[in-house]
């Protein structure tokens, strides 16, 4: 079954065609991973899943994203989308309160208000995301007093609060030391079979170790998408394998 | 349901923000409603160059030059007193003072700028009185130490927003430390020490009660500086409280001169601001 | 090797710099230290009785005046300043021509002087409106006035706030205002203080805009439509009556330690956003 459908998606920021023409499904229940040189689109393909870019101003979109077959774009409720299809950025952004109210500010927004079912939803995504018994001690005490790869687990555990069908991660380790980015990666394998999930990443060692399927992107435009075995075994298009021995990029 | 919320709360931000215009306009229309008609009563050239304050003669005659005169005197004295010991000490907080030093004198600077002008104003009249009298030095002087603040706080920011390379540079080419700061440093910030002129001129002719207490308030253009002048300012505060009809709305219309006065100061101020970018 | 000798006017620069901040710490000290030094003998228990009257001219009633007055204005101001900035930052876009006409009237409101303030709260509330002196309007009079300072740090303090805290929030499915309600408010908290704080000390400081706005009743009175008078318009009545200068210093007294503990404050403040002043 397929999570995401795009269709004959076209980007605008203002003048400039950020990304051209994309046709892509996006399987669910696997690791898809986006990779490309600085400046290619994929950060951007990751922002129109969950409509971030409708924040950017002067940021045009055509042609259709569908989220298991409903239209993102045309009448849905951004709010609820962002809900079912949770992110992860860059650099760790947990919000300077209590570990707690971290993670419970999605349930929050959503309505879920009772003490016993916030408590519950709180320890949850910790424990999914293999970070409950570093912090089960703190949990009043300021996110900001974590480390900066468990800040980065306390946001994965914040996106998994609203448990969402997708969750889409812009290179989550590019601020991380590399013990810090091992935990992450291994979160994601155990996240797999619950989640869809879809990460950017610079790292083409990191896309070969977790994804099950990759998609090069080079200026805009989606090269060539297949599992992640055969894009970096045998690349069928020649730009996809110079950049994947490195010889640009 | 959340976005009738959302948008009832926008509409509540726009609004606020339209009170700082429906501020502006308001009182741009009662100043001239209210003081407008005075002028054209006595007559514009009666009323800006008219000598002659006597509101209580029989005719009363309004002019107020020598107000104008006064509040330019007594702005332009301050300037003289104040800029200069603001600028220099604007310099000695930026590139001269030692830090120990530095944690004494900026919230010393910072409570220069909190006390009252009333405050001001007592210590004026008993300290700086019994030296130079009623008179429009006492009240260059009082305005000149009012100032200080306004000047150093601004200069300084824009003494330290100035390129490090610049002061480098002049020291590699073997100017000495002051040297480098006068010669190249002060330069480079000069639009941002302009600015901090400006605001303090604004400062000193908008000061009403330290002044009062100290310039001697009389009505007549000033002849030299040990003799009492009165304000725009003072004018207003002082025969407010009494006056009736004509001469209530001519005492608003020196509001409205004042406030065509500091309107073309905030001019210059954004335009030299817009300048900088 | 020979110490080089300074050069003339590396010497003089030096001399003039140091000079400069000399005299502006040496007139603080020495401001302060008069009005201490006048004011103490009359800071006595009396002082403080809760009832004015010709023999005891108490600042106890200017003083719950002060307080009253610095809540109404902070009431109808911080709302407006916080809306305001809100909108500025977070509601609109760049390049917007009403958020560029609001940028301009609020520097337009933050230079106009505190007498001009006070003619228009005179001519609208106490006329138009027929207020007649009373709390309000004088506090009314005080909020445009302190707009201007609020909307300013209120703004300033949003922008410092990142943007990522923001993207998180919106990545949750949180709407606009929840995300600035929630997030950006909280985080720009310290900022806002400080602008309030700074608010309440020009509140507590103004004279001029209050004279014929609030009048100056002696009394407190928790009627808001009653006349009153605050302590910095306490002290100018007393130096105006002539009697009782002392307690004018002893008032002083009071105002400057108000001072002091609000610059405190707000120092205090601003230090917990990481905006430097």
């Amino acid at each position: 079954m397929n999570c995401f459908e795009i269709k004959n998606l076209d980007l605008f920021y203002g003048g400039f065609q950020a990304l051209k023409k994309i046709n892509m499904e996006i399987e669910a229940g696997m690791i898809s991973a986006f990779i490309g040189p600085s400046g290619c689109g994929k950060s951007t393909l990751l922002k129109t899943l969950n409509r971030m870019n409708d924040i950017i101003e002067g940021c045009k979109i055509t042609g259709s994203v569908r989220l298991y077959g409903e239209d993102i774009y045309n009448g849905a409720d951004v709010n609820l989308l962002r809900k079912r299809v949770g992110m992860v950025f860059q650099k760790p952004n947990p919000f300077p309160m209590s570990v707690y109210d971290n993670i419970a500010f999605g349930p929050r927004t959503h309505g879920i208000k009772a003490r016993c079912e916030l408590d519950a939803v709180v320890e949850n995504s910790l424990r999914n995301a293999a970070i409950w018994d570093e912090v089960k001690d703190r949990l009043k005490k300021s996110a900001l007093g974590l480390s900066g790869g468990q800040q980065q687990r306390l946001c994965i555990a914040r996106a998994l609060a609203g448990s969402p069908e997708a969750l889409l991660l812009d290179e989550p380790t590019s601020a991380l030391d590399p013990i810090s980015t091992g935990k992450i990666e291994e979160l994601l394998l155990t996240l797999r079979e619950k989640y869809s999930i879809i990460i950017v990443t610079h790292n083409m060692q990191q896309a070969a170790r977790i994804s099950d399927s990759t998609a090069f992107f080079l200026h805009g435009e989606v090269i060539e998408k297949s599992d992640t075995k055969t894009i970096f075994a045998r690349p069928a298009d020649k730009r996809t394998e110079d950049y994947i021995t490195g010889r640009f990029g | 349901m959340k976005n009738w919320k959302e948008s009832i709360m926008r509409a509540v931000f726009f609004l606020s923000a339209a009170a700082s215009i429906l501020a502006v306009a308001l009182i741009c229309l009662f100043l001239l409603a209210n003081g407008l008609p005075a002028i054209g009563k006595i007559g514009p050239f009666a009323f800006l160059l008219g000598k002659d304050w006597s509101p209580a003669d029989v005719p009363p005659s309004f002019g107020i030059l020598p107000m104008i005169v006064g509040s330019l005197y007594i702005t332009a004295g301050s300037v003289i007193i104040g800029v200069p010991v603001g600028i220099f000490t604007a310099v000695f907080m930026s590139h001269v003072c030692p830090p120990k030093l530095y944690k004494f004198i900026k919230p010393g600077v910072d409570l220069l700028a909190g006390i009252p002008s009333v405050v001001y104003g007592f210590f004026g009249m008993a300290v700086i009185l019994p030296l130079s009298g009623n008179s429009i030095l006492s009240a260059c002087i009082l305005l000149g130490i009012m100032i200080l603040p306004t000047v150093i706080t601004i200069s300084e920011s824009a003494l330290r927003a100035a390129p490090e390379q610049y002061y480098e540079g002049a020291l590699a080419l073997g100017a000495g430390h002051y040297r480098s700061v006068f010669s190249v440093v002060l330069p480079a910030a000069k639009s941002g020490i302009l600015a901090s002129v400006i605001l303090g001129v604004g400062r000193a002719i908008g000061e009403t009660m330290a002044v009062i207490m100290v310039a001697g308030n009389q009505p007549r253009v000033p002849s030299s500086v040990f003799q009492g002048a009165r304000t725009l300012t003072a004018n207003i505060v002082m025969e407010m409280a009494y006056a009736a009809d004509l001469h209530r709305e001519a005492l608003i219309a020196t509001g409205v001169v004042l406030f065509v006065f500091i309107m073309i100061i905030n001019l210059s101020f954004s335009a030299l601001k817009r300048k900088e970018k | 090797m020979r110490k080089a000798k300074l050069k003339l006017s590396e010497r003089i620069l030096r001399a003039l710099t140091w000079a400069a901040a000399f005299l502006t710490a040496s007139v603080l000290v020495f401001i302060v230290g008069f009005i201490f030094i006048k004011g103490l003998p009359y800071l006595k228990p009396s002082l403080f009785a809760w009832n004015y009257n010709s023999e005891n001219v108490s600042l106890m009633p200017a003083l719950i005046s002060t307080v009253y007055m610095t809540f109404l204005s902070l009431l109808a101001a911080v709302p407006l300043g916080v809306f305001s900035a809100i909108f500025l930052t977070e509601y609109s876009k760049r390049g917007n021509k009403f958020v560029a006409l609001v940028r301009v009237t609020a520097e337009t409101l933050s230079g106009i002087p505190s007498i001009v303030y006070g003619l228009f709260g005179m001519l609208f509330f106490v006329n138009f409106l027929k207020w007649r002196y009373s709390v309000l309007a004088g506090a009314f009079t005080l909020s445009i006035m302190i707009l201007p300072l609020i909307l300013r740090s209120t703004e300033e303090a949003i922008i410092a706030v990142p943007d990522n805290l923001r993207e998180g929030a919106f990545g949750l499915g949180a709407g606009r205002l929840r995300t600035v309600f929630k997030i950006v408010l909280p985080s720009a908290a310290p900022g806002i203080f400080a602008g309030i704080i700074l608010a309440i000390g020009r509140i507590a400081g103004e004279t001029a805009a209050l004279i014929y706005t609030a009048g100056t009743v002696a009394q407190f009175s928790v009627n808001p439509m009653e006349s009153a008078r605050t302590l910095s318009v306490h002290m100018y009545a007393l130096s105006n009556e002539g009697l009782h200068t002392g307690e004018g210093y002893a008032t002083a007294i009071v105002l400057l330690l108000l001072v002091i503990l609000i610059n405190a404050a707000s120092a205090w403040a601003a230090k917990r956003i990481g905006v430097k002043k």
